[in-house]
């Protein structure tokens, strides 16, 4: 059947793929003409050229700003684990249903209120300069300790927001069949719910870490010498606006795979589900 | 062990769907329950396993009020297994890890012999090159035995099956129908809600006709499937029809 003579439904698919293939190619190379052929046209090209896109001053400070990249890295690398903790805490206190967890319920309520309602940029400075300005010693004066709290406070509630969801799309089918084992509440959640829910939510949780990894650059306003703060210090070092172009190459060269990965992953769950 | 339910009645909301409902059950007796959809065959199951808390009314197990409001349920659903119309297996968990997650929380047994006992469950149920399968992995037939066996595991003394062949293409029927005239061969005590007349004429030791939340008649399997009193269940049976 398959080496066989490709059907009329396969002859004309193959068709239209080619005409498709065709058309894509022409629009897209017209694009990329005009812009090569309208940008330079612009009056303040010239400037921009070498200011922004100054290949001699990117190689002097492409090694210099990966180097502060690895903060970010860093940064990043410390703050997962702690926001998946909370977050997940979180959403199992905004759920607690027991009268005595009472003030705990209230407490995730308001704390994920609080924080899903703040601009990082805001929390960043009133966590990294206000905690500080305690006159705490060494180490605890550290901006890379209160940028990270700051960091993890808000997307942890993110987060238990994306973990409570996904605890909600379990079928009250599954508790049932757990509950009439005689398990309690507890285990049920434990060993049924919670690892059918995490399962669901990780294309969006992804989606958060994206987010994070690029909101670490935040950190840069209240101290750390990470990639930013580097790109910023080249700038003011040499006058020119390529390291910031350095920075966000930089950037996309961990986003853009992980974003392809959270779809990759998305796509896996819907044709999991169907 | 007997199982006695006094008068229950239990709304959903403005729904009223058990009314002063009750029934004995004596152990090792085999109680189908039929009627139509929403007639309360099914809430009477999932209160029983205390699913559903009733409103009104006791269900005596030994003699003791299971239904008493603030009684810690656990103990008392691990003496009562059910299985769902729609399986409800545990799909990130083998058939094996469904089977034993319960036991290994609640009862104080080995791990190894929590393990050759589940084994011996799924040979006995035709199930054992089945045992790593995920339920996806296995036929609606396969995970309704599964489901059986989970609620087997924990050594129930009452079965309640909430129609558990409804949802099988009609060709798989038959295998979950052999495990429960199995379970039944061993004088397993069970409840049965069903549509499959053939099964309870068979394997009922008595049939119980609901209609509007009450039992409308009950008796023998064979004398009330073929010469029932009432008119309605003679109505739901198609018995006039077919002469």
């Amino acid at each position: 059947m398959s080496d066989a003579r490709p059907t009329r439904r396969q002859q004309y698919e193959a068709n239209l793929r080619r005409r498709a293939l065709w058309r894509a190619g022409i629009s897209s190379a017209a694009f990329v003409l005009a812009i090569i052929i309208l940008v330079p046209m612009a009056p303040g090209w010239v400037a921009v050229k070498k200011s922004f896109f100054n290949w001699d001053i990117l190689q002097r400070t492409f090694p210099g700003l990966l180097k502060a990249f690895v903060w970010d890295v860093a940064i990043f690398a410390w703050s997962m684990p702690l926001i998946a903790i909370l977050g997940l805490a979180l959403a199992l206190a905004r759920d607690a249903h027991s009268p005595g967890l009472f003030p705990l319920r209230i407490g995730a309520i308001a704390f994920i209120d609080i924080f899903r309602g703040i601009p990082v940029i805001l929390v960043v400075f009133l966590i990294g300069f206000g905690i500080p300005g305690l006159g705490l010693p060494r180490p605890w004066n550290s901006p890379y300790i209160w940028g990270t709290v700051a960091l993890v406070l808000t997307y942890s509630a993110y987060v238990a927001e994306i973990f409570r969801s996904g605890i909600d799309s379990v079928h009250a089918s599954q508790r049932a069949a757990a509950t009439s084992l005689g398990l309690g509440h507890g285990d049920v959640m434990r060993f049924v719910v919670l690892p059918q829910a995490i399962r669901r939510v990780v294309p969006a949780n992804m989606n958060m870490l994206i987010a994070l990894q690029k909101d670490v650059a935040l950190l840069s306003f209240i101290g750390p010498v990470e990639l930013l703060r580097q790109a910023g210090v080249y700038k003011s070092l040499l006058a020119n606006f390529t390291p910031y172009v350095g920075a966000a190459v930089i950037f996309l060269f961990i986003t853009i795979p992980a974003t392809r990965f959270a779809d990759h992953l998305l796509a896996r769950q819907k044709r999991a589900r169907s | 062990m007997k199982l006695r339910l006094v008068d229950i009645d239990k709304s959903f909301g403005a729904n009223h769907v058990l009314k002063r409902f009750s029934l004995d059950v004596d152990e090792g007796e085999c109680v189908c329950l039929i009627g139509p959809s929403g007639s309360g065959k099914s809430t009477v199951l999932r209160t029983v396993n205390l699913l559903e808390p009733v409103d009104d009314g006791q269900i005596l197990l030994d003699g003791v009020d299971i239904a008493e409001p603030g009684l810690d349920p656990q103990p008392i659903r691990q003496r009562i297994g059910i299985v769902f119309q729609s399986y409800n297996l545990f799909p990130h968990m083998t058939a094996a890890d469904n089977v034993k997650l319960a036991p290994r929380r609640l009862l104080a047994e080995a791990p190894a012999a929590l393990a050759d006992r589940v084994g011996g469950l799924f040979e006995t149920f035709g199930l054992s090159g089945h045992m790593d399968h995920y339920p996806d992995q296995l036929s609606g037939g396969q995970q309704q035995r599964v489901a059986i066996i989970r609620a087997l595991a924990m050594r129930p003394e009452i079965m309640l099956f909430d129609e558990v062949t409804s949802a099988l293409d009609p060709e798989l029927v038959g295998e979950v129908l052999d495990v429960m005239r199995r379970l039944r061969d061993q004088r397993m005590t069970m409840i049965v809600a069903t549509h499959e007349m053939d099964f309870a004429r068979e394997a009922a030791d008595r049939v119980a006709m609901l209609d509007g939340g009450q039992i409308i008649e009950q008796g023998a399997a064979e004398a009330l499937l073929t010469a029932p009193a009432r008119q309605r269940t003679r109505d739901f049976l198609r018995l006039d029809r077919s002469k």
